[in-house]
Order: C-alpha cells, then sequence, then structure tokens
C-alpha cells in the first residue's frame, strides 16, 4: 500500500506493533530469566528487577560455640554472613521481632552478655567474657543488598532431581517414531486420493476432512477399552509405546493425508501423463517423481505433527500412563504444578526445558510451517 | 538412552515394513495381473483390474489406522454413552438426563459458551489488526515471528508461563508476578487471579487467545497479500482513506478466510483441556467439557458412560463445523 506507508500514522503503527510485540513475548522472556536467577532472588523479587541489585533479608545461623576460639582472655566466634557471596549488609539484628534494629558497624549486646559486631562486608565477630556454652549457634537477622546473580544451578537441580531428564527422553521415544511412522503410510494414501481414478474416491477425500475435526475426546474411552482388552488378551502391558505411537499415527493422519492430497493434486498433470506414456506403473510414478517433488508438503507434516506429539499431554496420559517412568514431559510439567506449585525457580526451569525443543523446530523450520498452515489446514494446532 | 535407541530402531522397523508392504503388495498385483508381454483382450483386460484394486492397496494401511483410530471410536463412544459406568447395562438417555441435571456439566456448558464467544473472536481480531499493521512497517516479519512464536509452546508449558504471570504475594510483600506488580505500582492491591469466580475465566482464554493469535495472523497476513492491487488503487485513486480500504475493501474480499480461520479455533476452543488442568483442574468455578470429560473417565475408578455422553456432547458441538468443512472441501474438489 503505498499510500498508506507515509501517512502521519507510520509512527501509531510502529509504536502499536511494538507494544504487541512486547504483550507475546514477555510472559516468555520472563520465564526464562526467572530460570536463570539464584532462587533466593527470584523467590523475593520480579524477574524484571534481574538486572538490578535486590535487597535481601535473611536469617543467619552461626556457628555452634564449640568452634569458639580464646583471645586476649575472651571468647570470640567469627566468620562471614554472606558466606563467599557478594554483597553488603545494610543492617542487623539478633531477633526475630527487629530483625533490622543495628546499623553495620555498630556492636549489639546479646541477651546472655556477648557482644555481636557485624561489619557491612558481611563479617561478624561474637565476643564473650565467659566461655560460651550450648550447642546451637546464635542467629542472626540481617538485610543485605545483593548484587544479581544469574546461575544454572536450577536446571541441574530439575534435570537430576525432578526428573526432568528421564521425562525428556520419553519425550524424544514418543514423538520422533509417531512423526516419522506416519508420512509413507499418509504419502500413499494422498496419491491414491488426488490422481487414481475410482469409484467413492469423492466420498473418502470428504471422510477424511469430516474426521479432521473430530474431538480427540471421542476416540479416547473406547481406545483405552480396546488397549485394555487387547492386553489382556495377549498378556501384554495395555500402555506401551508402541500404543501410543500408533495412537498418534492414527490421530495424525487426516491432517497428513489432507495435507499432502492437495499438495499432490497441485503438481502439474503433464509429469505424470509424460511419465506414464513412458510405461511407468503408478507406483513407479509415485516413488519416484512424485514423493521427491512433496518434499516441502512433508515436511510440513512432519513439522505439525512432531510439535503436537512433543507438546501433547491428553494423549501421552491416558495412552502411555501416568507412573514415574513413562511421564513426558508435559505430563511431569503438570504434576510440578501441583507438588512444587511455589517453588518459582524449579517450574520456570522445567517449563523452560520442556518448550526449549520446539521453540528450536519453530525457529529453524518456520517456513515450512506457515507453508503447511496455508496448505488449508483445518487442525490448527 | 537404552530406550531412545530401542525407539529409533522400532521406526526404522515400521518404515522399512510400510515399505515393504508398499512393494511387495505391487509386486504382487502385477505378477497375479500381468499387462506387459501379453496381448490383446486379456492385457487391457488386466489392466483394468489392477487399475481397480491398486487404490486401495496404497490405501489400505491408512484405511486401516483411521477406521480404528477414529471410525470405530465414534460409533463407540456413542454406543457407551448410552450405558452405564461398565458400559454393559443399557441406560437409553439416562447420562443426558443425569447431566442436564448436574450443576458441574452446567457449569462447564456455560463456561465452554463464554471460551466459544471471546477466544475465536479476540484470536481472529488480533491476528487481522497484526497482519495488517506488521505489512506497512519494515521489521514486520521480526514482529510476525515473534507473536507466532506461541504456536510452538504447548498448553501446559503456556500455562506455566501465565501462572508466573498471574503469581500472587499477600498485600504488602514484593510482587513477584508482573501483573500484580503493575496493579500494586498503578496503587491497586493484588488479587489471586485464577481463584476469582467468573473472571478467571478471562485469564485462562488470555492464553489460548496468545497462542492462537500468531496462526490467524500467518493465515490473514496471507489473505491479504493475495488481494489484488487494482482494487485498492482503484479505491486510492476514488479518495478513500486508510481505515475505509481496510475496512470497505479489504475485509469483504477475505470473508471467506477469516471463516476458516475462525471455525478452525472455535474447533480448538470445544477441546481445550489441557490449560484449564493445569492452571485450576476446574477449580474456581472454570471447569469446562473437555476437562470435565476427562475426569469422570478416572473418577471412582471411571465411569465410561458419563464419560462418553460428555464426549458425544463435544462432538455434537462440532458436527455443524464439520459439514460446513466438507461442503467447502466438496466445492474446491469439485472440479478435481
Amino acid at each position: 500500500m503505498p499510500g498508506a506507508t507515509r501517512s502521519p500514522l507510520t509512527f501509531v503503527v510502529h509504536l502499536s506493533v511494538l507494544l504487541l510485540v512486547a504483550l507475546w513475548t514477555l510472559p516468555t522472556a520472563g520465564l526464562l530469566i526467572s530460570s536463570l536467577r539464584d532462587k533466593d532472588q527470584l523467590a523475593v523479587s520480579g524477574w524484571w528487577t534481574a538486572l538490578s541489585t535486590s535487597t535481601q533479608n535473611v536469617v543467619f545461623r552461626a556457628p555452634s560455640p564449640e568452634t569458639q576460639t580464646e583471645r586476649d582472655g575472651k571468647f570470640v566466634l567469627s566468620g562471614n554472613l554472606l558466606e563467599g557471596q557478594q554483597g553488603e549488609v545494610s543492617a542487623f539484628g539478633f531477633n526475630s521481632r527487629d530483625p533490622a534494629a543495628f546499623q553495620p558497624g555498630q556492636t549489639a549486646e546479646l541477651n546472655d552478655g556477648e557482644k555481636l559486631t557485624v561489619k557491612a562486608d558481611g563479617s561478624f565477630e561474637i565476643v564473650s567474657d565467659t566461655r560460651m556454652e550450648g550447642s546451637r549457634g546464635q542467629r542472626i537477622f540481617y538485610t543485605a543488598a545483593v548484587p544479581p546473580r544469574f546461575t544454572l544451578d536450577n536446571y541441574r537441580e530439575v534435570l537430576s532431581a525432578e526428573g526432568i531428564g528421564q521425562s525428556f527422553i520419553n519425550s524424544l521415544t514418543v514423538a520422533i517414531p509417531a512423526t516419522i511412522i506416519p508420512i509413507l503410510v499418509a504419502a500413499f494414501c494422498a496419491y491414491a486420493l488426488a490422481w487414481m481414478k475410482f469409484p467413492g474416491r469423492a466420498i473418502l477425500i470428504a471422510v477424511v476432512v469430516g474426521l479432521l475435526v473430530v474431538p480427540l475426546q471421542m476416540s479416547l474411552i473406547p481406545l483405552l477399552k480396546l488397549y485394555n482388552g487387547v492386553g489382556a488378551f495377549f498378556g501384554v502391558p495395555a500402555k506401551t509405546y508402541v500404543g501410543i505411537w500408533l495412537a498418534h499415527m492414527g490421530f495424525g493422519l487426516p491432517l497428513a493425508i489432507y495435507l499432502l492430497r492437495n499438495y499432490m493434486a497441485g503438481l502439474p498433470k503433464e509429469i505424470m501423463e509424460s511419465a506414464r506414456v513412458d510405461g511407468a506403473s503408478d507406483f513407479d510414478i509415485f516413488v519416484k517423481i512424485i514423493l521427491p517433488l512433496s518434499f516441502p508438503a512433508l515436511a510440513s507434516f512432519a513439522i505439525f505433527q512432531f510439535l503436537w506429539t512433543w507438546n501433547d499431554l491428553l494423549v501421552a496420559i491416558v495412552f502411555l500412563g501416568t507412573g514415574n517412568d513413562e511421564l513426558v514431559l508435559t505430563g511431569r510439567l503438570v504434576n510440578l504444578l501441583g507438588s512444587r506449585g511455589g517453588n518459582w525457580e524449579i517450574l520456570t526451569a522445567s517449563a523452560f526445558i520442556t518448550i526449549i525443543v520446539p521453540l528450536v523446530v519453530f525457529f529453524a523450520l518456520q517456513r515450512y510451517l506457515v507453508r503447511g498452515l496455508l496448505a488449508g489446514s483445518v487442525k490448527g494446532g | 538412552m537404552q530406550q531412545l535407541v530401542f525407539a529409533i530402531g522400532t521406526m526404522i522397523a515400521g518404515v522399512l515394513a510400510c515399505a515393504f508392504y508398499f512393494f511387495a503388495t505391487n509386486w504382487l498385483l502385477d505378477r497375479i495381473f500381468p499387462s506387459k508381454g501379453l496381448s490383446g483382450a486379456k492385457a487391457s483386460q488386466n489392466l483394468r483390474t489392477t487399475n481397480a484394486i491398486r487404490p486401495w492397496l496404497f490405501m489400505l494401511p491408512a484405511l486401516l489406522a483411521l477406521s480404528v483410530y477414529l471410525v470405530y471410536p465414534v460409533f463407540e463412544s456413542v454406543r457407551l454413552s448410552l450405558h452405564d459406568r461398565t458400559g454393559q447395562t443399557f441406560l437409553g438417555l439416562g447420562n443426558f438426563v443425569w447431566m442436564l441435571g448436574d450443576s458441574e456439566f452446567r457449569q462447564s456448558i456455560f463456561n465452554n459458551f463464554l471460551w466459544l464467544l471471546v477466544v475465536p473472536a479476540l484470536s481472529t481480531f488480533f491476528g487481522l489488526v497484526i497482519a495488517a499493521l506488521t505489512d506497512r512497517i519494515w521489521w514486520g516479519n521480526i514482529a510476525k515471528t515473534l507473536i507466532f512464536m506461541p504456536m510452538a509452546i504447548s498448553f501446559v508449558g503456556a500455562a506455566v508461563i501465565w501462572k508466573f504471570v498471574y503469581d500472587y504475594r499477600a498485600e504488602g510483600s514484593e510482587q513477584i508476578g508482573i501483573l500484580n506488580a503493575i496493579v500494586t505500582w498503578f496503587g491497586g492491591s493484588p488479587e489471586a487471579w485464577i481463584t476469582l469466580p467468573f473472571w478467571n475465566n478471562f485469564f485462562l482464554m488470555v492464553i489460548l487467545i496468545w497462542i492462537q493469535t500468531g496462526f490467524a495472523m500467518v493465515i490473514l497476513s496471507a489473505a491479504l497479500r493475495g488481494i489484488p492491487e487494482e482494487t485498492l488503487e482503484a479505491a486510492v485513486i476514488d479518495g478513500a482513506n486508510g481505515f475505509q480500504i481496510f475496512f470497505k475493501i479489504m475485509i469483504p474480499q477475505i470473508w471467506g478466510t477469516i471463516a476458516v480461520v475462525w471455525t478452525t479455533i472455535t474447533i480448538l476452543v470445544l477441546k481445550v483441556f489441557d490449560i484449564v488442568l493445569a492452571m485450576t483442574n476446574g477449580q474456581w468455578q472454570t471447569q469446562v467439557l473437555a476437562n470435565l470429560m476427562f475426569d469422570w473417565m478416572f473418577r471412582g475408578g471411571g465411569d465410561f458412560g458419563r464419560g462418553a455422553a460428555i464426549a458425544v456432547v463435544i462432538m455434537v458441538l462440532v458436527v455443524p463445523i464439520m459439514i460446513w468443512n466438507i461442503r467447502n472441501a466438496m466445492r474446491e474438489t469439485g472440479g478435481h
């Protein structure tokens, strides 16, 4: 639109698109930034403050009196509140009712006559005239300004302790075969529907279009019964990877056939006619000409199917189960939402591991994804 | 790791088996009804026979899978919906009568209608606006990629992302959810958004809108670019302004595409499950049909009758769109 580009509204257009882009990206950005933050900082300040110094209120327990040393006739316990990390203490106290009673450098007199001194750099000293008794260390409350800290600890923790590593492998196990296996099956069927003449073809195309929108919910209960029946009959477990691969294949086929048929039907007729004149059979034409030419459509479908199987939750928990060993990433994440609802360092890191593979696929192969959508997908995600 | 090797091994075996099936049946067909080397009537008859059989050989595996995984379950679900929890005793319409009296079901229907009203409309609206705006600026493609990105994120992942946005801390303490931080910055008091009955539905819908806007934008952007230049030029010459061109020239020409986007998102909305399960699991009056169905599938050992009945309700809501899609597809492929 040559007229519109130079209108005075251009500035407004730039600004509103910027605003929309911010709305659409900030939630994900917040998740990524949070997953990289130190968990203590993450719990007390918003991710948008991640680059600024944060103020923390911390309780520190001094070493037990057994570690006291004798110096000039006095008994001394010393150490550092910040435990080697950077930061600056701005106030301290020894009572939970008044945790910021003293300024750094001041000396606080504890209840039993001991004297506590805390410096701004976090070093502290408890001095007593008599030998300190007891086995528990003194509690010291302090407020400190801590510089931003980024770490991969959250990722390390969820990969090992929270079972995300195992689930990652499970998700791959489900998604890769479920993506590859249907392609050939769908391609042959699509070719028959696009280029072979037989009675009932129009009806079959209509059926495929109809099946595109059949809700998954319709299939769940009958298939669950079927799988249980087959499992009991042959004495094999009802919930297996083979079962879920076949289920994903069945659910993905309408879209695959529909996409590929549309694409193949759009290929020029002359190629096939000249091959047929040369004596090639339908099988040769399909394998040697159509299949290589259909690569873009095959890629589009493969991306859809991969995203769909990787991101799926419903099929996985119904047909693979919810046990600790077979949970896929989405299922694990739902479980963590329940059990670790407040531990955002765990949730954000887990969620990011869950979404990173599809995001990489998305950015690397976006071209094919868009082409697939435009080829008239009516399944839509 | 071992399991991954097993998976890839099975996958290769599966693909090879498929390839073998197609190759072997095709070879067998040519052997049984040879047409090469024969002459006259016999050859042409054999050719006709193979041409009649071959399509079905090509389609057999796909048709089998479709029958087992989609066609048979539709009929079986309808049958089960007329039976009790075990699938043995015939109840007639008993499950559907129970439904009408069940407050949770009525809640779900009400919420589903809210979703149906709001999500397709807003996704299409934002998609259209963004498609139109990004066409006019030099960094439009970057903007589109970023807005399209949530399409790749799972519903569960998106639920975690947005739960973090809605995170609530008691008044007075530092908010780490950005929504409450903004609210308190403007002097409001923080809310636990997803526990506010009625309004929490909208906070859940935002997630689906966030995901689906990219889909709408991509399709509508292509449609906008497909509008013939001449119609726009004619409008400019006639003195139409930007808004008039958009609403009176462009929109009417892409009605068909808007309808496709709208119905596609509508179907998705009817099946929405993961978002509700992950965010609230239907608590605080956010239940929807798909989640209720899943619930009944396993509640108290599983009530397959009621579960199937709810699935049938979802299916019935989908049927009009299905018929509309089939009619459109028949019209398009009619000439081919």
